[in-house]
C-alpha cells in the first residue's frame, strides 16, 4: 500500500454502475461487471432499504477524499464526522482513527469515499476508488460525490450480497441529511417529558436514532482537535479544521477559578461553622431563628454559595447549569439590592420611613380601636350579649394600649435600626424583602395575638357546643374506640348539661363575631406576607442563566430537530437540511428551576375552610424546624 | 412534483390542499387555513372603540381612548403571532419520521418531529367537537413498556379542520409510505411486528388533547 497520488483523485470520479466489490483484498475483481437494477433487485425479495447519510456542512466544499464516520446499522445511518484527504497513508489513517476510538469509545471507521470534481471523470478512478475501498473494507461502502459550483450531488452505497450470489451486488438507495456540526457537538437534547406512569428507566428505550447522531458527534471531540495548521501525517476537514476554537476570557476564567473557588470555599465553611456553634442552638435563639424568614432566607443562600464555590467539578451537564443559574440568581440579587440601597440613600428615605412608621402604628392602633368600639355597640344592626361583649372590648382594648405604649418606647431606636437594617439590603434583594416581610410580622403582633385569643375561645366554645349536644341527643363521645356511642346520663348531668348548652348557644354570635373580624385581619396580613415571599420565591427559583442562553444561544438547548427539504432533482438522491428545534421558554423554567426553601402552605382551599370553620389554628408557611403547636 | 386541491373544513370555509412530491420516500402536505377577513378585523375594531368612547363619556378622561388605540394594536399583533395560523405542514419521510409545522400569520413556525421509530400508525378518528361529530387524523405512538400498545394520540391539522374527503388524500398517502417502511424494518429484523393493514379504524387512545372530545370507542 504506497503513496496514493493526489493527481489522479483530482481527476474526478467517474459515474460509474455499482461494481461487485470483493471482501478480500487480493480477490479478482469480476471482469464483467453486471449492471445491477438500481433499487430492488429482482433475485432478492428484499424491498429497497433507504440509507441515511448525515453529512457535516462544513465538509461540503472539502477536497476529495475519505469519508470518516459512524455506521449506526439499528438505524442504518452513516454519521460522516470528517474528510481525510489525499494524500494520506492507509495504515497511518488506521491508526488515527484507532486512537480516537480508544479515546471516545465511538467507532469511528472509514465509511466510503467523497468527491468534489470539478470536470469530466476519468476511468481510472473507478478503479482506483475501487481499490481504496478494498483497503478500507466497510459495509456499505459510500460513495459521494458532487460538481463543484453547482448544487447537483450523486451518493451510492453499495453491499457486497455474499459468495452465495456473487453476480447480484444490493444498491441502496442514500438520502442525505446535512447538520452543522458544530451546533449539533455543543447543543443538549431534551426528550419529551415522560407519561407520569412510566418510570425513569423506559425513557431510554425510546431515545430514538436522532439521538445517537448527537450522542456520536459530542463524544467524537479527539477527532476534532486537530486542524490544518497542524503538521500531522493525517490531514481532516471537520468544523473546527480552520483553527481550534477557544476564548481568551473563558481560559482566564478557567485559570482563575481554581484559586479563587478555593479561597471562597474555605471563607464559606468558616461562616456556616460559626452559624452552626452552640450558641444558636439556646432556646430563645433557637426559637426567634426558627420564625424569622431572613435567616430562612440567608441560609439558603449560604448553601447556593457553598455549592457554586465548591471545590469539585460539575459531573453533568445538568449540574453545571444548576451551578450557573445559582450563580446568575445570587449576582443579579445582589445587584438589585444595592440599586434598591442607592435608591433609598439617595432620596434619604429610611429618615422619612423612620419618620412615618410611629405616626403609622398609632393610626393602626387607633383604627383597631374604633373598630372595637363598633363591636361593643350594635355591628351591623346585630344584638350582642351585652356583658360578654364588654369583658372581651376593655380586654382587647386593653391590649392594644399596651401595644401603643411598648411602641412609643421604642420610637428613638427606630431610625438606626432601620438604617442598619437597610444596610443588609447589599446581601442581596430577597433579603431586604425578607426583612420587610420579618418587620409586618412584627409590628402586626398584636393583630396575631387577637387573632389567637380569638380563635381560641372560638375553638373551645365549638368543643363545647358540640360536646353539649351530643349529651342533649343522649351520646357521648368514646375516646377509647374514637366513635359516638349512646349513654344515659342522670337528671341532674341532664339538666346542668342543657343550661350550659342554652347559655354557650345564645353567646355563640358574640364570639364566632369577634373571631371572624379578627380573622380576617390576620388573614389580610398572611396574604400581605405571601405576596413578599411569592415574590422571594420566584427570585430565588428563576433560571435566569438557561432562559439567557434560550434567548443567545437557542442551539444549546434542544427539544428536538426540524427538517427542511433543499432543491430536488429527479434522479438525484433526496436532499435534507436538519436545524435544531430549541426548547420553548415554559420547557426551559420547568426542567430548570431551582429547588427553593419549600415554604409553600401545606393545605388545601377544603381544609383551610375546614380549619376556619372549627377556629383551628392555621400557620400559612411551614418552616424546617417549627414545633407543632 | 406539485399538486394543489381545494377542500373545505368543518365550518365551511375554503381550503387548500398543497401536495409536493419530492420522492417515493418523501411526501409533503401542505394546507392553508381561511384567510383573516376586512370584515371580522373592522368589526372587532369597531366594537372596541365603541366601547372604549362610551367609558369616555363616563369618565371623561382621554386615556380611556389611548388606550383602547394601544389595546386594539397590541392585540392585533398578539393575535397575529400567537393565535392565527396561516398553514400547516406534514412532512412524511420514510424510515426518518414525521414532521408538523405550524406557520403563524405572523411568520412565526412552530414544528415537532416525531421519529419513525415512535409511530405506531397514522389513522382517521372521530370524535364529538361542541355539537358535531368529526373526523380528525391523527399519529399513534407506540408505547416503549408494550411494544403494541399506544401510549399518546397526536392529532394533526389542528387548526385547518378539513373534512374526510381531504383526511382520506392524506391517509392514502401516509399508509403508503408507512406499509413501505413496515415491510421494509420487518425484512430487516425478521421480528413478530404486525404489519397494519391500510384499513380505517378506530383506535381509543389516552390523549387528552384538542379540547377534551370524547373518542368514540
Amino acid at each position: 500500500m504506497g503513496l496514493v497520488s493526489r493527481g489522479a483523485a483530482e481527476a474526478g470520479l467517474g459515474a460509474a454502475s455499482a461494481v461487485d466489490r470483493p471482501g478480500p483484498p487480493d480477490a479478482v475483481p469480476n471482469p464483467t461487471p453486471t449492471p445491477p437494477a438500481e433499487g430492488a433487485d429482482p433475485g432478492s425479495s428484499r424491498p429497497s432499504m433507504v440509507l441515511k447519510a448525515f453529512f457535516p456542512t462544513c465538509c461540503a466544499s472539502a477536497d476529495s477524499g475519505l469519508l470518516v464516520g459512524r455506521w449506526v446499522p439499528e438505524q442504518s445511518s452513516a454519521v460522516v464526522l470528517a474528510v481525510v484527504h489525499f494524500p494520506f497513508i492507509p495504515i497511518q489513517v488506521k491508526e488515527l482513527l484507532a486512537q480516537v476510538q480508544q479515546a471516545s469509545q465511538v467507532g469511528v471507521t472509514v465509511l466510503g469515499t467523497w468527491c468534489h470534481r470539478r470536470q469530466e471523470p476519468e476511468e481510472s478512478l473507478g478503479h482506483f476508488l475501487e481499490g481504496l475501498g478494498a483497503i478500507f473494507s466497510h459495509k456499505p461502502w459510500f460513495q459521494l460525490c458532487r460538481e463543484r459550483g453547482s448544487k447537483s450531488w450523486s451518493c451510492k452505497a453499495t453491499h457486497w450480497q455474499g459468495p452465495a450470489s456473487p453476480a447480484a451486488s444490493g444498491e441502496d438507495q442514500v438520502m442525505l441529511i446535512f447538520y452543522d456540526q458544530r451546533k449539533v457537538l455543543l447543543s443538549q437534547l431534551h426528550p419529551p417529558t415522560a407519561l407520569p406512569n412510566r418510570q425513569a428507566g423506559d425513557t431510554t428505550a425510546s431515545a430514538g436514532g436522532l439521538a445517537a447522531v448527537f450522542d456520536t458527534v459530542a463524544r467524537s471531540e479527539a477527532l476534532f482537535q486537530s486542524d490544518r495548521f497542524d503538521e500531522g501525517p493525517v490531514r481532516l476537514s471537520h468544523w473546527q479544521s480552520e483553527g481550534m476554537e477557544a476564548s481568551i476570557l473563558v481560559e482566564l476564567a478557567k485559570w482563575a477559578a481554581g484559586p479563587v473557588c478555593l479561597f471562597l470555599a474555605c471563607l464559606l465553611s468558616l461562616i456556616s461553622a460559626a452559624s452552626a456553634c452552640r450558641v444558636f442552638k439556646l432556646w430563645p435563639l433557637s426559637f426567634i431563628w426558627s420564625k424569622l424568614s431572613t435567616c430562612e432566607q440567608l441560609r439558603h443562600r449560604l448553601e447556593q454559595l457553598t455549592l457554586i464555590f465548591s471545590t469539585q467539578k460539575a459531573e453533568s451537564p445538568a449540574q453545571l447549569m444548576r451551578k450557573a443559574n445559582m450563580l446568575v440568581s445570587v449576582l443579579l440579587d445582589v445587584a438589585l439590592g444595592l440599586m434598591l440601597l442607592s435608591w433609598l440613600h439617595r432620596k434619604d428615605l429610611i429618615g422619612q420611613l423612620a419618620d412615618a412608621l410611629i405616626p403609622v402604628a398609632d393610626h393602626v392602633a387607633e383604627e383597631l380601636q374604633h373598630l372595637l368600639q363598633w363591636l361593643m355597640g350594635a355591628p351591623a344592626g346585630l344584638k350582642m350579649n351585652r356583658a360578654l361583649d364588654q369583658v372581651l372590648g376593655r380586654f382587647f382594648l386593653y391590649h392594644i394600649h399596651l401595644w401603643i405604649s411598648y411602641i412609643h418606647l421604642m420610637s428613638p431606636f427606630i431610625e438606626r435600626i432601620l438604617w442598619h437594617v437597610g444596610l443588609s439590603a447589599c446581601l442581596g434583594l430577597t433579603v431586604a424583602l425578607s426583612i420587610l416581610s420579618d418587620i409586618i410580622a412584627l409590628l402586626t403582633f398584636h393583630i396575631y395575638c387577637f387573632y389567637v385569643y380569638g380563635a381560641r375561645l372560638y375553638c373551645l366554645k365549638i368543643h363545647g357546643l358540640s360536646s353539649l349536644w351530643r349529651l342533649f341527643r343522649g351520646k357521648k363521645w368514646n375516646v377509647l374506640r374514637q366513635r359516638v356511642d349512646s349513654c344515659s346520663y342522670d337528671l341532674d348531668q341532664l339538666f346542668i348539661g342543657t343550661l350550659l348548652f342554652t347559655i354557650l348557644v345564645f353567646l355563640l354570635p358574640t364570639t364566632a363575631l369577634y373571631y371572624l373580624v379578627f380573622t380576617l385581619l390576620r388573614l389580610l396580613v398572611v396574604a400581605v406576607q405571601g405576596l413578599i415571599h411569592l415574590l422571594v420565591d420566584l427570585i430565588n427559583s428563576l433560571p435566569l442563566y438557561s432562559l439567557g442562553l434560550r434567548l443567545c444561544r437557542p442551539y444549546r438547548l434542544a427539544a428536538g430537530v426540524k427538517f427542511r427539504v433543499l432543491e430536488h432533482e429527479t434522479g438525484r438522491p433526496l436532499r435534507l437540511l436538519m436545524q435544531i428545534n430549541p426548547l420553548p421558554y415554559s420547557r426551559v423554567v420547568h426542567t430548570y428551576r431551582l429547588p427553593t426553601c419549600g415554604c409553600h402552605p401545606k393545605h388545601s382551599w377544603g381544609s383551610l375552610c375546614r380549619k376556619l370553620f372549627f377556629g383551628e389554628l392555621i400557620y400559612p408557611w411551614r418552616q424546617r424546624g417549627n414545633k407543632q403547636d | 412534483m406539485e399538486d394543489e386541491q381545494s377542500f373545505s373544513d368543518i365550518c365551511g370555509g375554503r381550503l387548500a390542499l398543497q401536495r409536493r412530491f419530492y420522492s417515493p420516500s418523501c411526501l409533503e402536505f401542505s394546507l392553508s387555513c381561511p384567510r383573516i377577513t376586512l370584515r371580522s378585523l373592522t368589526a372587532v375594531t369597531c366594537t372596541v372603540w365603541l366601547a372604549a368612547y362610551g367609558l369616555f363619556t363616563l369618565c371623561e378622561n382621554s386615556m380611556i381612548l389611548s388606550a383602547a388605540i394601544f389595546i386594539t394594536l397590541l392585540g392585533l399583533l398578539g393575535y397575529l403571532h400567537f393565535v392565527k395560523i396561516d398553514h400547516e405542514t406534514l412532512l412524511i419521510i420514510d424510515s426518518l419520521g414525521i414532521q408538523m409545522t405550524s406557520s403563524y400569520a405572523s411568520g412565526k413556525e412552530s414544528t415537532t418531529f416525531i421519529e419513525m421509530g415512535q409511530v405506531n400508525d397514522v389513522v382517521i378518528n372521530e370524535a364529538i367537537y361542541m355539537q358535531k361529530v368529526i373526523y380528525y387524523l391523527c399519529i399513534l405512538l407506540k408505547d416503549p413498556v408494550e411494544p403494541h400498545g399506544i401510549s399518546q394520540v397526536v392529532p394533526l391539522f389542528q387548526s385547518a379542520k378539513p373534512r374526510l374527503d381531504c383526511l382520506i388524500e392524506v391517509y392514502r398517502s401516509c399508509q403508503d409510505i408507512l406499509a413501505h417502511q413496515k415491510a421494509t424494518s420487518t425484512s430487516l429484523e425478521g421480528g413478530d411486528r404486525i404489519i397494519s393493514a391500510s384499513n380505517r379504524r378506530s383506535h381509543s387512545g389516552m390523549g387528552a388533547y384538542w379540547h377534551r372530545q370524547e373518542d368514540k370507542r
